[in-house]
């Protein structure tokens, strides 16, 4: 543990979202999303307690395998087919704060571009050895890291000829519930990317960048699997000083 | 020049698309073996105090249609209004109490539902008392970022009326959209994403 596990938990307010560097709701390329984004304004305030506080999940959920996709559902022995990768990063605040604790959960097509659901088509094969999830908790440098293989691209309903590029879901809980966020890695060098109705939901080209991860040599395990770097970067928020202290603190 | 901020961008959300349970509730979509549970399923156990409760929801597009492919989470204070957090400084929250539930909405009737327990009253920043409510966050496919809302209790219709949040919604009809409606112990709201009765999102 660092000397971080013994800073007092912070209070302070989150910086407000950034909207123009997101998607809006509304996408009409991104068919699905026409009926299913709100058209009013939303409701602007700074946030209270209630979104200020945010659940913990404890190192001691995570399981041996839950960051190892290869094999957390293979059968004893084998392990699931594809390029064997490392991902890995940090989860940093706006201020460029390590977010120790967070909660990373993530989701993935196998590396034929099939996910194991009910409601997929795809006829891409299912791998018998390949569950499609896993989850890790950032240490206290804000670091994770998990193994899987690169999932396939796949093709989806929205145009005639639409395909997802190659990516993996992230689902993050930082330390305020107004920081919980949901997004989608991409892979460097891919040009599927810019053509995908999906991420260009997003109207900045540099946000889009984010969301692409560098092959990273340095970390490549020799022999054995090929590395990405994803850093995450969740909302900041204020120092409390100067602040009206809610009552009791 | 001026000096440098160094600030960074908030990664930009993308939708959570269909397949959102296989990361999220892995056993709700039949991946078994992986973790022991779906996290998020149970919030109390035998001894959390306060008056147990059921709230469920469905979630409905611009057509009327049940979206049946989503993840609802929600996020309350405990009984005596204190939330089970770090960050929460005025005291030690019931600790068989997480205060944190997610649940699929249903692929046959669209419901999502939390056994949970009644809030208390937590204070807005400026000290007053908000009504007791419950922090809601959407996803699913075709939602490019996470929506939030709250649901209210529609017993608790002196503190709504006063509720610093509540009192900031201009069109005063549109106050309803977040009260969740009592009969027995369960408390039922349909949310809206669009339309006439498009529910009050939050840019929180
Ligand atoms: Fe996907």
């Amino acid at each position: 543990m660092s000397a971080n596990s013994n800073q007092r938990p912070e209070t302070g307010g989150f910086f407000a979202r950034d909207r123009a560097w997101h998607a809006p709701a509304l996408t009409p390329e991104y068919k699905t999303s026409i009926l299913r984004s709100p058209q009013r304004a939303l409701l602007s305030l700074d946030g209270t307690i209630s979104e200020i506080t945010g659940p913990v999940f404890g190192h001691s959920m995570i399981g041996e395998l839950d960051n190892d996709l290869i094999h957390n559902y293979a059968r004893p022995g084998e392990s699931a087919i594809g390029e064997r990768i490392i991902v890995h990063g940090r989860v940093l605040d706006e201020r460029g704060q390590p977010v120790r604790g967070a909660l990373l959960e993530f989701w993935q097509a196998n590396a034929g571009g099939r996910y194991r659901h009910k409601k997929e088509t795809y006829l891409a094969a299912i791998d018998p050895n390949f569950g499609g999830c896993g989850r890790a908790i950032t240490d206290d440098d804000g670091r994770y890291a998990f193994r899987t293989v690169k999932p396939g691209p796949y093709p989806w309903p929205n145009g005639v000829n639409d395909w997802r590029p190659a990516h993996i879901h992230f689902s993050v809980f930082g330390h305020g519930f107004a920081q919980r966020l949901i997004t989608q890695m991409y892979f460097e060098g891919d040009p599927m990317i810019w053509k995908c109705p999906i991420v260009n939901t997003i109207p900045d080209r540099r946000a889009i960048e984010q969301l692409i991860a560098p092959l990273d040599w340095g970390q490549t395990i020799p022999m054995d699997a090929r590395a990405y770097k994803f850093d995450i970067v969740l909302r900041g928020r204020r120092s409390t000083l100067f602040e009206n202290r809610l009552e009791g603190n | 020049m001026v000096q440098e901020l160094h600030r960074l961008k908030e990664t930009p959300s993308q939708t959570a698309g269909p397949y959102v349970h296989i990361g999220l509730t892995p056993n709700y979509c039949d991946i078994r073996g992986v973790y022991d549970g779906d996290l998020g399923t149970a919030m109390v156990n035998d001894q959390t105090l306060g008056e147990r409760i059921t709230v469920r929801g469905r979630i409905l597009d611009g057509a009327d249609t049940l979206v049946r492919d989503a993840i609802a989470e929600i996020w309350q204070a405990d009984s005596a209004g204190l939330y089970n957090s770090p960050s929460e400084m005025r005291g030690t929250a019931d600790p068989n109490f997480t205060g944190w539930g997610r649940c699929p909405t249903n692929a046959e009737d669209g419901y999502f539902q939390f056994e949970t327990i009644k809030p208390g009253k937590v204070p807005f920043k400026d000290g007053r008392l908000m009504a007791p409510h419950i922090t809601l966050w959407i996803v699913a496919r075709g939602i490019n970022i996470g929506l939030h809302t709250r649901i209210y209790f529609s017993d608790e219709a002196e503190a709504n009326a006063i509720d610093p949040l509540l009192l900031r919604i201009e069109h005063r009809q549109r106050v309803e959209t977040m009260v969740a409606q009592k009969d027995g112990s369960t408390y039922t709201l349909d949310i809206h994403l669009q339309g006439p009765k498009e529910t009050v999102f939050l840019d929180i």
